[in-house]
């Protein structure tokens, strides 16, 4: 008791008493707060509004190509150049944008993934020292999400579709990862690799590595769900959602996994394993060889 | 030979030995025996000490494997399979990896030496034909090598078949298509070497059995004979001072040779181990178990296997159906033509060269790669064709890292394997003459000094120098052409070599072996000077 009392007196108790207060409030709201980050329009004139927002950034950004009511452009010849996202639901775009893929540069073989325009970029730095810049930041991060929520909405509302997986549906840690390994061999590896580091396809096409962290476990389920780009579609009916979050499981767990026999030479199998044999393997030993002979025994030395 | 005598310390063993089998005439000749010197003997010798790491290696392994297609559900430490249903002997492959001490190291280790083993024979087979050491009377440990890297393709395929993995199941899977695309008889061979349908309950413990038993006994037999002969024929050497066609210069084997032998075993086993212990090889938790139903991009085959791969990846749809039987050209061509050309071709090389060239002498001496153009050519035409195969077996890979179209590369490979080794025979060709001309250059007026001289007349002109000694008996080593015999005698008479269409073609093939020689000899003084310099000749011999 004596000892509380004793620390109860510091002049810093008082500030530490508020901040566990704080973080026990924090934690508090955490549980009892919706597990989905989509928070829902507490009435429809706040709906109403988001819509317009969402509307008003497909105009901005997205309707030069997909047309002023998102029906799809032609060029001269009726070859299409952008396609209708009437129904394409709110999957889709969440993907598209939240990669970075669309708005699209440039049209080529396939459109790369890339760093999402600021209006939509989620996934900026939040962890400034500077309490004002952290501010900034996490307003900044807040406006990108809740301009993301309004443009899916806004594409839901013209023709619904798939709409983006709640978090519960793809957790890394409640898949079945044995499941998702086998099925993730049987239906991907053919073009994302055995553990997703990507390949290439036919005509300049490719399968992107799934390997890095910034493939989100959101991003890998809208995907199977809407076949983005050269990606077949796996339905509810193909890939239940439950062996969606399985194939997410086994993809995260197997990507942070560490590589138990040192380092992985990319996971790629025998290409760069041959690469390392002739070029460490037998490049020491030549360099070896080279110091061997060159050692001449003083005793014998005759030249 | 040397003239020197064995050390005390062998005397006694030799003295030991003796007495009891009376091989003290053997061992005094040959512990004496001498070794040239250059680091490029060496390559073979990684192979030699790779086979014994991959032998102690191998049964440490064997302790663990179950070579059984027999289906368990794995119930180890990796929690990512558990649950999954696979063969005993990628379940028993797991176990090594994740639950016997060591089990990974030692597996690593295994796969790594497997692939110095080869790569080392093909760097020691590459120095033995540049240098012109296969030459009369090597042919036969020519021949001997050659066979050891295709049995070592074999024994290595089978090796890593052994853990039933996605991966090399589907190597299994291509190899079960080249048995059938032999005609006639690919059905009966594909249906005896596997038991039945594919992949059936056979082929792993057959597989293990001709990897663990009969090929290394094989391998370990040609080894023998190899060094053997090698032993008895004595190592080639380079062209240096004092030695010739008759007398090996080097360091006697014991105790010189042995100790860098010795030593050298130590660094092939450092680098395998610390291969093994840092860089990780056929992560087969991550490829899964075999399924045939399953497939991943980016499968490609152990190095050595990889110009098969590419072969076969580059080839054209081509297939004929007649009678209800199928040619599967697509395949039966890539599988035997490519290693055909480079191996037979190799394989028969020593005898056309000396055929052609007429040259029916030993040769203990080593060529240097320039004084041969045509060989040096021949050689580099068949290095870029079997690396332009080897690379196209990567083409996915290659187009995945560096943004190509996959199409792309396989046009690009289509091309080049047949144009590549055009290109690279009269480049290399070019070289080696434009190198002969600067060698006969350097004997011919010597070595510039950078000394600029000026003449009582004002003219300036750069002193040359004669080469050192050592420099000198590298350059003249070349054997320069010999003035072919005329084709018919001065009465009309066909020299022998030279009648009929054959020996017509031979003195054609003479001719263009040597037609284009720079002679490399010392010249008479004042040869040169009038293009030199147009004064007084500074160049001394």
């Amino acid at each position: 008791m004596k000892r509380i009392t004793a620390w109860r007196r510091r002049p810093w108790a008082g500030y530490a008493v508020v901040l566990a207060a704080l973080a026990a409030i924090g934690v508090i709201y955490a549980g009892f707060s919706p597990q989905s980050d989509r928070a829902e329009a507490t009435s429809s004139a706040q709906a109403a509004q988001d819509l317009k927002n969402g509307q008003q950034l497909f105009n901005k950004n997205c309707a030069s190509c997909h047309g002023q009511n998102a029906e799809g452009t032609k060029d001269a010849d009726g070859k299409p150049i952008a396609p209708s996202l009437i129904g394409v639901g709110a999957a889709s775009v969440d993907f598209q944008v939240s990669t970075g893929r669309m708005p699209a540069a440039n049209p080529g073989a396939q459109i790369p993934r890339k760093e999402p325009i600021p209006p939509f970029d989620t996934s900026i730095k939040t962890d400034y020292e500077e309490h004002e810049e952290r501010e900034a930041a996490e307003k900044q991060k807040a406006r990108a999400e809740k301009n993301l929520r309004d443009l899916n909405a806004f594409i839901q509302s013209l023709g619904g579709g798939p709409e983006v997986p709640p978090a519960s549906a793809v957790d890394p840690e409640k898949g079945d990862v044995a499941l998702g390994g086998k099925l993730f061999r049987t239906n991907c590896a053919q073009c994302h690799s055995f553990t997703g580091q990507g390949g290439a396809l036919t005509g300049g096409k490719y399968a992107p590595p799934l390997s890095g962290d910034d493939v989100t476990p959101t991003q890998m389920y809208e995907a199977m769900l809407t076949g983005p780009q050269a990606m077949p579609v796996f339905n509810d009916t193909t890939l239940t959602p439950k062996e969606k979050q399985a194939i997410i499981a086994y993809l995260v767990q197997t990507r942070e996994e560490p590589n138990p026999g040192g380092n992985g030479l990319g996971r790629i199998g025998p290409v760069s394993e041959g690469l390392a044999g002739w070029l460490i393997g037998i490049g020491l030993l030549v360099l070896a060889a080279m110091w061997i002979t060159a050692k001449k025994p003083k005793k014998l030395k005759k030249s | 030979m040397s003239d020197t005598t064995a050390p005390k310390a062998i005397e006694g063993t030799l003295g030991f030995i003796d007495e009891r089998l009376g091989s003290t005439t053997f061992f005094r000749r040959n512990v004496k025996k001498v070794f040239p010197d250059h680091w490029s003997f060496m390559l073979g010798e990684i192979a030699l000490y790779s086979f014994v790491i991959l032998l102690l290696t191998g049964t440490f392994l064997t302790l663990w494997f179950q070579p059984s297609m027999k289906e368990v559900v794995y119930d180890g430490s990796y929690t990512k399979l558990q649950g999954v249903k696979m063969s005993e002997a990628y379940a028993s492959t797991l176990h090594i990896s994740f639950d016997v001490r060591g089990g990974l190291l030692m597996r690593q280790i295994h796969h790594w030496a497997a692939i110095l083993f080869m790569a080392s024979i093909l760097a020691h087979m590459l120095r033995v034909f540049f240098t012109g050491a296969y030459r009369k009377p090597r042919e036969l440990n020519w021949l001997i090598g050659i066979n050891m890297f295709m049995i070592g393709m074999l024994e290595g395929l089978f090796g890593y078949s052994l853990p039933d993995d996605l991966l090399s199941g589907t190597g299994l899977r291509i190899t079960q298509g080249v048995l059938e695309s032999i005609p006639l008889v690919g059905t009966y061979g594909y249906m005896f070497l596997f038991g039945g349908e594919f992949p059936g309950q056979d082929i792993i413990p057959r597989l293990y059995v001709l990897h663990i038993l009969l090929i290394p006994g094989l391998i370990l037999g040609l080894v023998t004979a190899h060094m053997m002969i090698m032993w008895h024929q004595k190592h080639t050497a380079m062209p240096v001072k004092n030695q010739s066609e008759k007398q090996v210069y080097g360091y006697p084997f014991y105790p010189v040779f042995m100790a860098k032998t010795g030593a050298y075993f130590l660094f092939t086993f450092g680098v395998t181990a610390l291969l093994g212990a840092f860089a990780q090889i056929n992560p087969i938790w991550l490829f899964g178990p075999y399924d045939p139903g399953a497939i991943s991009s980016g499968s490609q085959p152990d190095w050595y296997m990889g110009v098969l791969e590419g072969a076969l990846r580059i080839m054209p749809g081509w297939e004929i159906s007649a009678w209800g039987h199928t040619v599967s050209f697509n395949v039966l061509i890539p599988a035997t033509l490519p290693l055909g050309i480079v191996f037979g071709g190799a394989m028969a090389w020593p005898f056309i060269e000396a055929w052609i060239t007429g040259d029916k002498r030993q040769h203990h001496v080593n060529t240097r790669p320039r004084n041969a153009p045509v060989r040096t050519a021949t050689g580099i035409a068949a290095v870029t064709f079997y690396g332009l195969l080897w690379l196209a077996g990567a083409n996915d890979v290659l187009a995945e890292r560096f943004h190509v179209s996959l199409f792309a590369t396989t046009w690009f490979f289509r091309v080049t394997v047949i144009l590549g080794p055009i290109v690279a025979f009269i480049i290399t060709k070019r070289i080696c003459l434009g190198l002969q001309r600067r060698d006969a250059d350097v004997i011919g007026h010597g070595v510039e000094s950078g000394v600029i001289m000026m003449s009582p007349e004002g003219g300036f002109s750069e002193r040359h120098e004669a080469p050192r000694e050592e420099e000198k008996i590298v350059l003249l080593s070349k054997e320069n052409a010999r003035p072919e015999a005329p084709a018919r005698d001065a009465r009309g008479v066909p020299a022998p070599g030279a009648k009929g269409p054959i020996g017509h073609l031979r003195s054609r093939l003479s001719r263009a072996w040597t037609f284009d020689d720079i002679p490399v000899e010392e010249h008479g003084h004042g040869e040169h000077e009038a293009i030199e310099s147009g004064s007084d000749s500074q160049v001394k011999h």
